[in-house]
């Protein structure tokens, strides 16, 4: 009987972490990184997400931004989900909620330690406070940024703004 | 004429309404601060003019529930001990909406304070007029403020230092650095900072 739970514990344990290795990749990635794709122009629209596990409005947001990989699928709108978390939390606490959520955009973390050095250059109006976001389409030369949490009304009216 | 009055004051109201809604950008570093009169902890109403002795403030937005609220809180315990000595204490004010946290209620500061032993006032923001006018939008959210005469003029506005995570690896106290050369009489060399924070949580309109 104690082998037989042993044999179930082990084969959950085995299923779990097929689970996790199937999840999406988060990977951890440095400023001029970020920076690059913040500045990528052509005919797509970015919505470019920041956010925290700690942080709870961005939570509730969250599905918001992984709705419009489904309803603008077929409009060349592409999310990221750029993670404030501490790079420290990766595998705690920013992987497990990534895969909690079964989240579908793509996740980066900023491994990055003083805000001071990058939030003035993501955008001079974003003064550190989560969540903010960021939606441009260099075809069209639009750029918007919102420090603030959206109602489902909101977002789909903003990203409209941006689509021919 | 006469009915031209009613659509200019409405007029004039309305731009002064949507102004209201709009909110002020809060303060720039050498603006004069209204005083306020915020409800401590101890339940004594405190304002900046009390201390008649302070020769400015560290006056920072904070809260009980913010994960960098928290990673500061010692470390702004430690700003007041450092600096109350040389005239310019600490003054913490909650702006969240305890409806939406209930973390942050009165109740829950009064505990925080007390289990904390906090050296300064812990001041309820409870309609978050002074956040408003401060221009504050994080926790934490920190201002230096200087005595001229009965006034208050900000000289510093931004981070506490360059590693909210770790207080070991700090490499830059913003804050400190700040407070060098306003204790020198000089302006900030590095006025203004940022940080990342939890957004104030505001009363739902």
């Amino acid at each position: 009987m104690k082998s037989f739970r042993l044999f179930l514990l082990l084969l959950t344990g085995g299923l779990l972490s097929a689970g996790a290795a199937r999840a999406q990749q988060v990977s951890v990635i440095k400023f001029a990184e970020l920076q690059q794709r913040l500045n990528r122009q052509n005919d797509t629209t970015y919505v470019v997400n920041f956010w925290a596990t700690w942080c709870a409005p961005c939570v509730k947001e969250l599905p918001l931004f992984e709705q419009l990989n489904t309803t603008h699928a077929d409009k060349k709108v592409k999310v990221l989900l750029v993670s404030m978390d501490y790079a420290s939390q990766l595998n705690k606490k920013v992987k497990p909620f990534v895969l909690r959520r079964g989240l579908k955009s793509e996740v980066v973390l900023l491994g990055e330690t003083d805000p001071n050095t990058y939030l003035e250059k993501v955008d001079p109006k974003w003064s550190g406070a989560l969540p903010f976001t960021v939606m441009w389409n260099g075809r069209q030369n639009r750029r918007a940024t919102f420090e603030k949490e959206f109602t489902p009304a909101e977002l789909a009216a903003e990203v409209a703004r941006f689509l021919p | 004429m006469k009915k031209l009055f009613p659509l200019v004051t409405a007029c004039l109201l309305l731009a002064l309404l949507s102004n209201f809604t709009a909110g002020p950008a809060g303060y720039q570093v050498g603006d004069k601060v209204a005083d306020f009169k915020l409800r401590n902890v101890d339940g004594q109403l405190v304002s900046l003019a009390d201390n008649q002795a302070a020769k400015g403030y560290i006056v920072v937005f904070t809260c009980n529930t913010c994960p960098y609220a928290q990673a500061y809180e010692s470390r702004i315990i430690g700003l007041h001990q450092k600096y109350a000595a040389q005239g310019y204490p600490v003054v913490a004010i909650n702006p969240n909406d305890e409806a939406t946290v209930p973390g942050d209620s009165f109740a829950a500061m009064k505990a925080r304070a007390a289990s904390k032993q906090y050296p300064f006032p812990y001041l309820q923001d409870a309609t978050q007029q002074v956040a408003r006018t401060f221009g504050a939008t994080r926790t934490p959210h920190l201002y230096v403020v200087t005595r001229r005469g009965t006034d208050f003029v900000v000289s510093y506005i931004g981070a506490i230092d360059d590693n909210s995570e770790d207080a070991t690896l700090v490499k830059t106290k913003y804050v400190e650095q700040a407070m060098t050369d306003i204790l020198a009489g000089k302006p900030a060399a590095t006025s203004s900072t940022k940080a990342i924070g939890c957004t104030i949580k505001w009363k739902k309109a």
